[in-house]
C-alpha cells in the first residue's frame, strides 16, 4: 500500500498483503469495484443518483459502465431532488431492495436530511421495518472547491440514532466497508474522500472482501502517543508519524473507519498504551466526532493520561475557497506533526 | 356495485366513525395518553380509496385515514392500544397516536408527522414493484397542507418521470392546522397543478364514498396496467380541530354547518336505505361497529405497558436481537 498500509496490524479481517499479492487500486476504483461486485452478487442491489447512468457514469465516474452491465433498471438517474429520491430509496429498501444512493457531493446531503433522520433512521425502532440502504457521500476538501463542494457533515449523522456511519481512509477499506454497508440491514452513510479518490493507491483484495462495521484498525503501531483519525486525515496522520519517527517519536495511528457505532475498546486500549491522545478530522472541530472521542477518553481512560486530550479539526467557519484560506482552515500533516510534538512535551 | 359491496363500504366508514367518537369521549374524560387526531368527515375518502386496492398492494395512509388503516388490516384493538401507548399497539409504544401504525406483512406503511414523506416512500414502494416486474400498486394519502411542501413536488415530478405505479390521494380538507388553504397557496386546483407533472388527475367530492371509490379504482387500474401515476384531489372539510386540543374556533360556523349537512357516513346510510338496504341491516352494522370498538378499548386498557428495559431495543435491525413480535 502506497502510504497507509506499511504497518498494518489488522483487526477483524485477513492480512491484505497476503490476500492480494500486490494488486493495487486507487481509492475510487475500489469503490467502483465494490459496487460492481455487489450488483453481480445480489440482484436486489441497485444504484440511484444524479448523472450516474450511461457512459457519463456520475460526476466522479464511480458508476461508469454499470448501466452497460446491469441495465437502466438497476442504475437509476434522478432529477435534482435529493429529498425525494432518498425517500424513494427508503421505500425500495422497506420492500427488500438494497439501494445505494449517490449524493453527488456530501454537501448536498443536507437537502435529504429530513428523509434520512426523520423517516429512515427511526423506521426500525417504530416497528415499521429495516431500511437497508447506503448513501455514498463524496466528502472533504483541499481541492479548492469552496463552501458547497468540500464539506464533512458526518457529525450530524453520528448524532442520529438508527444510522450507521463509516468513513474509509484506504482503498482496501473503501471496498470492504462499502460491501459491509450494502449487506447491513440498517441505513448506512458512507463518507468517501474526494481528496483520496485518485491520489491514494493501495492493495485491495480481489473478490470477497468485507470490513466489518464497527471495527477500528491500528494503521501504525507506536507508544509515544495515539493519533486517532479517519478518512482523508489518515494519510496526513501517517505522513506526520513518519516525520515524527525520524525524531524518535513513535506514534500509534488508529484509523476509526466506523464513526457510528464507535469502536470504543480500540480507542481506549490504544490510549491506555500510549497515555497521550490527539484526535484529528477534517470536519470542523466544534461538536465534531472528535469531541465524542475526547469525552470517551476523558471518562474512561483518565488515569492513564499524561496530557490533556488534544483535538485538531477544521475551523468553525464555512469551508473557504481560496488556497491560503482553505489551507488555514484544514488540518494537514504539518499541523498534525506540530500538535503531536506539543502533546509529547506536555 | 351490489348492495353487499355498498354495505361493506358503509361498515368500514361506520367503524372508523364509531372508533373516532369513542376516542373523542375517552379523551374528554381525561383518560387519553398525549394528543390524538379525529378523522371525522374523512371516512368516505379513506375507505373509498383504500377499498380500490388489491390485497397485495401497499398503502400509506395519513392521520385522517383511520378507515384506510382498518380496512387494510390494522385491527381496532391494535389502533386503540396504539393510542394508549401499550405494548400491543402497532408500534409497541414507540410512536404516538395514529402515527407510524405499520405492518409490512399487511402492506401498510405508517406516516410520520412530516406528511409528504409518505409520498416519497410510497414512490419507492411503487418503484420496487416496477423493479421486480410485479403488477402491484402503491397508494399514498396526504393533505392540502402538505401539497405546499417541496418534497410533494419532487415526488410528483419523479412519479411522472418514472411513470410509477403510484396513486396519490390529496385530502383537501380546507385547513392546514389553522391556516385556510387559500392563504397558503394561490393554486385553486391541486389536481390542476399536479397535471403539469404528467400525472392523470381528478377532483372528486370527498364526501361521496362511491364517487371516491370509482375514481380511485380507475387510478389503480391505470397504475397496475403500466399507464402511470394518478393524483386524486378529494374535497371535504375537517370537521373538528387539527388535533384533540384544538377547538378550531377559526373555522366559520356556517362552513361547518354546510358540511355537517353533507356528513359522509350519515349521508351514505340514507343513500343505502333508499337503495335496498334494510334498516335492520344498517342497525346491525352500527351495533357491530360499536361492539368492536368497545372490545378494542377493553383490550387496550387490559394490555401491558411496554417494558422500560426494552427502551433501547430495536434502534437497529440485527439478526441476533429478538423483538417481542
Amino acid at each position: 500500500m502506497a502510504q497507509a498500509g506499511t504497518n498494518s496490524s489488522n483487526f477483524g479481517f485477513a492480512d491484505i498483503d497476503e490476500a492480494t499479492s500486490g494488486r493495487e487500486l486507487t481509492y475510487i476504483a475500489a469503490i467502483s469495484e465494490a459496487l460492481r461486485e455487489e450488483m453481480r452478487r445480489d440482484p436486489r442491489v441497485l444504484v440511484i443518483g444524479e448523472d450516474i447512468a450511461g457512459e457519463f457514469g456520475g460526476a466522479f465516474k464511480v458508476t461508469k459502465g454499470l448501466e452497460a452491465e446491469f441495465g437502466a433498471r438497476r442504475v437509476m438517474n434522478t432529477p435534482i431532488a435529493e429529498l425525494g429520491f432518498t425517500g424513494m430509496a427508503t421505500g425500495m429498501a422497506l420492500m427488500g431492495l438494497r439501494p445505494v444512493v449517490e449524493m453527488q457531493f456530501a454537501d448536498f446531503i443536507s437537502s435529504a436530511f429530513d428523509s434520512i433522520v426523520q423517516f429512515a433512521a427511526t423506521a426500525h425502532y417504530r416497528y415499521l421495518g429495516p431500511v437497508p440502504w447506503v448513501i455514498r457521500a463524496p466528502c472533504d476538501g483541499g481541492l479548492r472547491s469552496g463552501p458547497f463542494h468540500s464539506q464533512n457533515p458526518e457529525a450530524w449523522f453520528v448524532h442520529t440514532p438508527g444510522l450507521k456511519v463509516v468513513a474509509p481512509g484506504t482503498p482496501a477499506d473503501a471496498k470492504g466497508l462499502l460491501i459491509a454497508a450494502i449487506r447491513d440491514d440498517n441505513p448506512v452513510i458512507y463518507f468517501e474522500s474526494k481528496a483520496l479518490y485518485r491520489t491514494l493507491k493501495g492493495t485491495v483484495p480481489a473478490g470477497e472482501h468485507v470490513v466489518p462495521i464497527g471495527q477500528a484498525r491500528v494503521a501504525r503501531a507506536g507508544e509515544s502517543l495515539s493519533i486517532i483519525t479517519y478518512g482523508t486525515q489518515l494519510r496526513e496522520a501517517l505522513t506526520a508519524a513518519e516525520r515524527l519517527s525520524l525524531e524518535g517519536i513513535e506514534c500509534e495511528v488508529l484509523d476509526l473507519r466506523t464513526l457510528k457505532p464507535l469502536d470504543t475498546e480500540s480507542i481506549l486500549s490504544s490510549v491506555r498504551r500510549t497515555s497521550r491522545a490527539l484526535v484529528v478530522h477534517s470536519a470542523n472541530q466544534l461538536a465534531g466526532v472528535g469531541a465524542e472521542v475526547a469525552a470517551l477518553i476523558a471518562q474512561h481512560a483518565f488515569e492513564w493520561l499524561d496530557a490533556p486530550v488534544a483535538r485538531l479539526g477544521g475551523l468553525d467557519t464555512p469551508v473557504p475557497f481560496s488556497p491560503p484560506l482553505e489551507d488555514a482552515y484544514r488540518p494537514d500533516a504539518l499541523k498534525i506533526y506540530e500538535a503531536a510534538k506539543a502533546l509529547v512535551v506536555y | 356495485m351490489t348492495v353487499a359491496e355498498k354495505l361493506t363500504l358503509y361498515y368500514w366508514m361506520q367503524l372508523a366513525r364509531a372508533f373516532d367518537e369513542r376516542m373523542l369521549a375517552y379523551w374528554k374524560q381525561g383518560r387519553g395518553v398525549g394528543g390524538t387526531f379525529s378523522q371525522r368527515g374523512h371516512e368516505a375518502i379513506s375507505v373509498g380509496a383504500a377499498h380500490a386496492l388489491a390485497p397485495n398492494d401497499v398503502v400509506s395512509p395519513m392521520h385522517r385515514d383511520l378507515g384506510a388503516f382498518l380496512l387494510r388490516g390494522i385491527t381496532p384493538r391494535e389502533a386503540f392500544a396504539s393510542l394508549l401507548g401499550r405494548e400491543t399497539g402497532a408500534t409497541h409504544g414507540r410512536d404516538a397516536n395514529f402515527h407510524g401504525m405499520s405492518s409490512l406483512e399487511r402492506g401498510i406503511i405508517g406516516f410520520i408527522s412530516h406528511l409528504p414523506h409518505s409520498l416519497s416512500v410510497a414512490l419507492g414502494v411503487a418503484m420496487s414493484f416496477r423493479y421486480r416486474g410485479e403488477p402491484r400498486v402503491a397508494m399514498a394519502f396526504t393533505g392540502d397542507g402538505a401539497s405546499n411542501a417541496g418534497l410533494y413536488h419532487e415526488v410528483l415530478n419523479m412519479a411522472g418521470v418514472y411513470s410509477a405505479p403510484l396513486v396519490i390521494i390529496v385530502e383537501n380538507n380546507q385547513y392546514a392546522y389553522s391556516t385556510p388553504a387559500g392563504q397558503a397557496s394561490k393554486v385553486k386546483s391541486i389536481a390542476g397543478h399536479a397535471a403539469g407533472y404528467g400525472l392523470q388527475t381528478t377532483a372528486v367530492d370527498g364526501n361521496d364514498v362511491e364517487a371516491v371509490h370509482a375514481v380511485a379504482s380507475e387510478a389503480v387500474r391505470r397504475a397496475r396496467a403500466g399507464d402511470g401515476p394518478s393524483l386524486i384531489e378529494a374535497h371535504t372539510l375537517r370537521m373538528l380541530g387539527h388535533a384533540i386540543h384544538d377547538g378550531a374556533e377559526y373555522v366559520p360556523r356556517e362552513l361547518l354547518a354546510t358540511w355537517e349537512a353533507r356528513d359522509p357516513v350519515v349521508g351514505y346510510r340514507r343513500t343505502l336505505a333508499t337503495a335496498g338496504a334494510s334498516s335492520r341491516q344498517l342497525d346491525d352494522i352500527d351495533r357491530r361497529c360499536r361492539e368492536e370498538v368497545e372490545d378494542a378499548v377493553a383490550f387496550a386498557e387490559a394490555s401491558p405497558w411496554p417494558d422500560p428495559s426494552t427502551v433501547t431495543r430495536g434502534v437497529y435491525a440485527a439478526a441476533l436481537e429478538p423483538r417481542s413480535t
